[in-house]
């Protein structure tokens, strides 16, 4: 599986009250969320964004609070992938849980620049940025969560009866 | 090399003799914890399970306490569907207006939280129990859909950072001072996916009120848990709550930590968080004055009867500055009723604050205290992040309560000190 997209790029830590404000929190449809996404950092997101786009930031992304409707947002707005130095702990669970794939790599989190295009292959870890060419290799999953992963998220992994 | 608290508490919910950091396990649950923004997605979630019951409705906890009194027809919908679940579940933890108070201060107060005990919870600052000597943690509405249908949660074994405290914080000086002073060291992500470890004769002497906002904050430095061994201090707030039976955990003396941080209350001065992260702390007299539009004193972190009235104590006989609003919010209905009897609201009434329900409204730019473009705020909550208290030109400065009455009554950031107390 590849993800392949233009990147919106941003600095260290994103929160989770810019990715989608509080004020929006009572709305509980990924569609409703998505049209909030980002808002508070980048107000022209939402106008942007395409289906396949990746989102490249640097470290702690998503950290504050534990809203799913931070992840389900980005998932929403048609964002194939989130790069980043390092995730706040919630916003990795929950990313992984609810199927938004997310890549650790400092390098590449450094080196891709807004606007670039980049591809993200997710089974050998490598991201390539096609605008410069540069390849670099993402943290691989533990096993376990590749699980999780593979089974499509937490909710099929329990129905598995794996839980 | 043996275990720290935290790795112990997990070991044991998981059946296991011993876990190690990086290791993946799954645990069993003693409370997952929900609210009214959190709980409705995973009711959602839930749906799409094959097994749709809880696995113990004793073991469950929802509570309204975001958006209520709902301030929309939005929230009062997510309400209801909290209500509905609740009741055709027969969850015995169920707090809707009236019982309700802010989740963190209401869990321990009603003995829901006990030492040793293993619990998730869908909001961020689940982390506060750690003051009890219970391993918790915030997680995401799907893992508390999990969590509520298995009762089970899958855990990366945290490695741990400990924190040696020596000494007794000054007057004026509290445990949201000690946590502001931490962060500001290493950085919000400081203890990324670690557990923060309080130990040494300095946490001994911490009261609880102390070690709950310090716990609370714990996931500022992007903590996993934090964490307090049980002494008699610890047993007395149990017993006074009528906790479930303790079960007590020790951190073995070999245990491993990543690195260990000494601090020494004594020099620690109140301290304020400018915006827009909590990593920003500088000492009250360092900084040029910032005049302020807002205090607001109450939250998950601040809102408990120390903390009240510490404001109190500094608010009395004064008046709320002409051009500052003053917001007090009693965590709990019981610290409420507490604060009345003690006086502490006639004296808020009579500095010129409004005094409210329990609520997180504020904290998170919710309702009850919205800010506009280019307003300040004095606030004892936990986040200053850009727009969290309303428009996204606001601005937050996070200090104790303290400092948020002195500054009430000040009409700038100032101290009780500074002020001649």
């Amino acid at each position: 599986m590849k993800a392949r997209g233009h990147v919106f790029k941003y600095g260290e830590n994103v929160d989770t009250d810019v990715i989608i404000p509080a004020r929006y929190l009572n709305a509980t449809t990924g569609e409703e969320l998505a049209r909030h996404c980002m808002e508070d950092i980048d107000a022209d997101f939402v106008k942007r964004v395409k289906p396949g786009d990746i989102i490249v930031a640097r470290k702690n992304f998503g950290c504050g609070s534990s809203r799913e409707h931070a992840p389900l947002a980005i998932k929403s707005a048609g964002v194939s992938c989130v790069i980043a130095d390092t995730f706040a702990r919630i916003f990795y669970r929950n990313a992984i849980n609810i199927g938004l794939p997310i890549v650790e790599c400092p390098e590449a989190a450094e080196a891709i620049a807004m606007g670039d295009e980049a591809e993200v292959d997710f089974d050998t870890g490598i991201i390539t940025d096609l605008t410069t060419g540069k390849n670099f290799r993402g943290q691989p999953f533990p096993e376990f969560m590749q699980k999780i992963i593979c089974a499509g998220g937490l909710v099929p992994y329990v129905n598995s009866e794996k839980m | 090399m043996g275990m720290t608290m935290s790795q112990k508490i997990l070991a044991s919910h998981a059946g296991l003799e011993k876990v190690e950091a990086g290791q993946l396990i799954e645990a069993n649950l003693d409370l997952v914890l929900g609210n009214d923004i959190t709980s409705p997605v995973a009711i959602n979630v839930m749906k799409g399970m094959k097994k749709q019951t809880v696995f113990d409705k004793d073991k469950i906890a929802l509570v309204m306490d975001h958006f209520v009194p709902n301030k929309d027809i939005k929230s009062a919908e997510n309400c209801k569907c909290c209500r509905s679940f609740a009741c055709e579940n027969s969850i015995s933890h169920f707090y809707d207006v009236g019982k309700m108070g802010i989740e963190h201060a209401l869990l321990p107060e009603q003995g829901l939280v006990t030492a040793g005990d293993l619990v998730i919870g869908a909001d961020s600052h689940t982390c506060t129990y750690g003051a009890l000597g219970a391993f918790s943690t915030g997680v995401g509405s799907t893992d508390m859909a999990a969590g509520m249908v298995t009762g089970k949660a899958w855990f990366k074994v945290p490695k741990a950072i400990r924190f040696e405290l020596k000494g007794k914080t000054g007057k004026w000086v509290s445990g949201k001072d000690v946590i502001l002073n931490i962060i500001g060291k290493i950085g919000v992500d400081g203890a990324l996916y670690e557990s923060m470890e309080f130990t040494g004769e300095g946490a001994g002497s911490l009261s609880m009120d102390d070690r709950f906002t310090i716990c609370n904050m714990a996931i500022e430095a992007g903590g996993k848990n934090g964490i307090f061994p049980v002494d008699e201090k610890t047993k007395q707030y149990m017993e006074i709550h009528g906790s479930r039976p303790a079960r007590i955990f020790e951190a073995d003396p070999d245990a491993e930590y990543e690195r260990v941080i000494t601090l020494d209350l004594s020099e620690i001065r109140p301290t304020v968080a400018f915006p827009h992260l909590p990593e920003n702390a500088k000492e009250i007299g360092t900084f040029g004055k910032i005049e302020i539009d807002q205090a607001v004193i109450g939250s998950c972190t601040n809102g408990r009867i120390s903390d009240l009235r510490t404001a109190a104590e500094v608010m009395k006989g004064k008046k709320v500055n002409t051009h500052v609003r003053c917001i007090v919010i009693p965590a709990t209905q019981s610290i409420y009723l507490q604060a009345l009897q003690e006086g502490l609201i006639e004296t808020f009434v009579e500095a010129g604050a409004v005094v409210s329900t329990p609520t997180c409204g504020p904290c998170l730019g919710g309702y009850m205290g919205v800010l506009a473009a280019g307003e300040k705020c004095i606030s004892t909550t936990n986040r200053n992040f850009v727009g969290r208290m309303g428009h996204v030109d606001s601005e937050v400065y996070l200090s104790d309560p303290a400092v948020a009455a002195a500054s009430a009554v000040s009409g700038y950031i100032t101290s009780p000190e500074e002020m001649g107390l």
